[in-house]
């Protein structure tokens, strides 16, 4: 063991890394459950990675194979129903927790200097996460994944003077169509997870060089500390499985429904709405009326989630005043009204 | 010395963003979809008269896009563009409230096209129907 330990590290530097992994340490208080969510996080992006290749080897991605070849991973292929199953509930769980993790860098105002670099990553994140959703939607070809496509680009294509372009770029032509189905498919399949495993690794790495951040209400230079490795990560794994038990519960008893196959000469159906962390907007724009003040609704509201969007960016940026004093309770309040309003909005979108 | 220096940086400088832009351009270019021209459809068959009951829509092909015809009476029909003018999504006939639906965010427009509540921005594109022997042709508006 010995010789394979010096082999090792005359190669990879392998006792630097165990010097540090035995010198980091997690600070423990009574926040530090919240810890625990960018490790799941993390965790269900695996279990995307590794379901989402077994699906590739059956998936074809046409308008006229994808709903067949879903049908067929799902009725036909042993075990089908639940990798396709576990994909989807993995999906919604792993955005799930990233929303968590992301309120609880808020609420702990973990996000303040000198983390704002891991802030910025991590919101980066979380829009490939929803991007990995949306993506990932209309790739079986249903119904409802068809208009929440057609939908969706038509908002892009709101956008002034460049919304026209991005609409074509991201349809693959003007309508939604078989382009779009195989641009999705390379976006979700290749683009997608190639980004998202270089802000991984970044973000990864900014954690690990900032350290973990303690609340600013828990102060003291003697506050308890586990070591990371193996206390930590022990318990990050204990989550890992109690995640997975969720995740393997779900999966098999409620199997993730096909839906009835796209068909671009067919209405809406009626109940129509997007997957849940789309709802807040979606009853948002139901709500606005066609025009305010002569300015078509459609776009005041995406002027309005452009608006949100930077603001919550930036939040690392007008978080401290120029003194470097932090504004907690504005932040604190920004984040429970932001939370509030995607909650409500999330369950009218749902009932209404 | 210092000059030569600052000739090759900016040569090198120079040839390395030239060979970006060369490496990007066509990348960029590949990837804005081609428009593919489309025959022009003034005028489309939706089907025998007797097909669509009285106070009934049907979705139609108008060329690549949908259509909704209406049968609001014995011999009296309408037809619209069935695309949303809010967001895109294919409106349907409701029978019992004899108004235009858009399931995806409840859009109401009435038997003109015209909107009665929600969010569309603008009417729906109106379509002129005859009805030539027995068949029902739709045609879009000079």
């Amino acid at each position: 063991m010995a010789a394979i330990t010096e082999w090792l590290d005359e190669r990879l530097g392998w006792n630097a890394i165990r010097e540090f992994a035995a010198h980091k340490s997690v600070p423990v208080h009574s926040a530090t459950m919240w810890y625990y969510f960018g490790g799941i996080t993390l965790f269900l992006f695996t279990i995307q990675v590794l379901t989402g290749v077994l699906l590739l080897l059956y998936y074809r991605p046409s308008p006229t194979e994808a709903y067949e070849s879903v049908q067929f991973i799902v009725t036909r292929v042993e075990f089908g129903w639940l990798v396709r199953s576990i994909h989807s509930w993995s999906a919604n769980l792993m955005i799930l927790s990233a929303f968590i993790h992301m309120f609880s860098v808020v609420f702990l105002h973990s996000y303040r200097r000198p983390r704002e670099l891991t802030w910025l990553s991590g919101i980066a994140l979380l829009g490939l996460a929803l991007g990995f959703g949306f993506s990932g939607y209309l790739l079986p070809w249903n119904k409802l994944s068809y208009f929440a496509t057609k939908v969706g680009t038509d908002m892009a294509g709101s956008v002034p003077l460049i919304g026209h372009q991005i609409a074509r770029f991201l349809r693959g032509g003007d309508d939604v169509g078989g382009g779009t189905l195989t641009r999705f498919f390379g976006f979700h399949v290749a683009v997608l997870p190639g980004i998202t495993t270089l802000l991984l690794v970044l973000h990864l790495v900014l954690v690990q060089k900032a350290g973990m951040s303690s609340p600013p209400w828990i102060k003291g230079e003697n506050l308890p500390q586990i070591r990371f490795f193996p206390n930590f990560f022990l318990r990050e794994l204990m989550a890992w499985y109690a995640a997975l038990g969720v995740l393997g519960s779900l999966a098999a008893l409620f199997p993730w429904e096909l839906g009835e196959k796209a068909d671009p000469f067919a209405p809406a159906p009626a109940g129509i709405r997007p997957e849940w962390y789309f709802l807040a907007p979606f009853y948002t724009l139901k709500l606005i009326p066609s025009h305010v003040w002569r300015i078509e609704g459609e776009l005041l509201g995406l002027f309005g989630f452009g608006l949100l969007a930077v603001w919550w960016v930036l939040l690392p940026f007008w978080s401290a005043d120029r003194r470097g004093t932090l504004r907690q309770r504005l932040v604190t309040g920004a984040g429970v009204a932001l939370l509030a309003y995607l909650a409500t909005f999330s369950v009218l979108g749902y009932l209404r | 010395m210092a000059q030569r220096r600052t000739i090759v940086r900016w040569l090198l400088g120079g040839g390395f963003s030239a060979s970006i832009v060369s490496f990007l351009y066509p990348a960029i270019k590949f990837m804005n979809p081609p428009a593919i021209p489309e025959a022009a459809v003034n005028e489309v068959s939706a089907g025998k008269v007797q097909d669509l009951k009285v106070n009934a829509g049907k979705i139609v092909k108008f060329g690549s896009r949908p259509a909704l015809l209406i049968r609001t009476g014995e011999s009296e029909f309408r037809a619209f563009s069935a695309i949303c003018t809010h967001l895109n999504c294919t409106v349907q006939y409701q029978d019992a409230r004899r108004e235009i639906w858009c399931a995806c965010h409840n859009g109401l427009y009435d038997l003109n096209g015209k909107v009665v509540s929600g969010p569309p921005p603008a009417p729906l594109e109106e379509y002129a129907v005859r009805v030539r022997g027995d068949e029902v042709v739709l045609s879009k508006r000079a």
